[in-house]
């Protein structure tokens, strides 16, 4: 299973909840935000928000800027 | 005092081109602000081993003014925003939309679109701006909570470049006005506020200085100088001397 994250290619063996996602790639959920499919997921929903086959991932954080 | 949050410092400080994380606090420090701005970025999914910026930002006393830096669409800027809102702590925005890559000029057209966009949707728009008093008025138009014109383009160091604007856009703003890069030493900082700008925003001329901490020291004063100045009501510009001590009673006469 593929799905684009940060604009990248990325391989998944099954859907999982954006919460799994984060977990496995070791992000605080707190220090970031997501946004599935051109829509942003509200924190609280991260266990509940599935992603699958050919979803659209952003995620984000702040870093150094003017 | 903007969109009912009042700040103590009226010198706006960004986040980025540090040295070191540490650096920064320390110049935030020395600054006094009270307000910072930060990027919105992809986290780097390949490497988690770079620290937080929010470790070296004191959030209980630094309110975090998320920007939409380097986005070239209304529609970008609109994401980026609403990604900032959910990663931060409040729907303030400093809106960038960005027209042309080498002078980092705003799109004024886009710029007021994704204000009024932003703002129906409950945000605090902050528009990094031209420094075009009609580009100015119709961003308050649109909803603006503040007027942030240019000074010269971002990171040049240039110092006010179009000062007149900068006085008719006091004239006409009813927003708070607030001077947004261009700032390249104390004194660009302290002209802003002479013309009556009610804040002045900038990152490089801080984080690109030889010594950051001390010329975040240097801004701090140079603000309130000039603010101190503009309240005092500066003399009028004349073409020759007028004496200051008396003329009659000098020996020898």
């Amino acid at each position: 299973m593929v799905i684009t994250l940060n604009g990248e290619r990325f391989e998944l063996e099954q859907p999982i909840s954006v919460a799994g996602l984060l977990a496995k790639l070791e992000i605080d959920p707190r220090r970031v935000a997501v946004e599935h499919n051109l829509a942003i997921i509200k924190r609280q929903t991260y266990p509940e928000v599935i992603v699958g086959e050919g979803d659209r991932l952003e995620i984000v954080n702040f870093v150094g800027g003017g | 005092m903007i969109a009912g949050r009042t700040l103590k410092s009226r010198l706006i400080v960004g986040t980025g081109k540090y040295s070191s994380h540490a650096v920064m606090a320390q110049a935030h420090e020395a600054s006094g602000a009270d307000m910072v701005t930060v990027a919105v970025r992809r986290v780097n999914i390949s490497d988690r081993s770079r620290e937080s910026l929010l470790d070296y930002i004191d959030t209980s006393r630094m309110f975090i003014l998320p920007n939409t830096a380097g986005c070239y669409t209304a529609e970008d800027a609109i994401r980026t925003a609403r990604l900032g809102r959910e990663a931060g702590l409040s729907n303030w925005v400093k809106l960038e939309v960005i027209g042309d890559e080498r002078t980092l000029f705003p799109d004024n057209e886009a710029l007021i679109e994704a204000t009024r966009v932003l703002v129906k949707e409950g945000f605090v728009v902050l528009p990094y701006t031209n420094d075009d008093p009609i580009a100015c008025r119709k961003l308050e138009d649109a909803g603006a909570a503040a007027v942030m014109p240019l000074g010269a383009p971002i990171g040049s160091g240039l110092g006010i470049q179009n000062v007149n604007n900068i006085r008719i856009i006091r004239e006409f703003a009813r927003a708070p006005l607030i001077v947004d890069a261009g700032v390249g030493t104390a004194s660009d900082a302290a002209l802003a506020m002479e013309l009556g700008a009610d804040g002045v925003l900038m990152n490089t001329a801080i984080a690109g200085a030889e010594h950051p901490v001390a010329m975040a020291d240097a801004m701090k004063h140079a603000v309130i100088a000039g603010r101190l100045a503009w309240l005092a009501g500066r003399i009028p510009r004349k073409m020759y001397a007028t004496a200051s001590s008396p003329v009659e009673g000098v020996i020898g006469r």
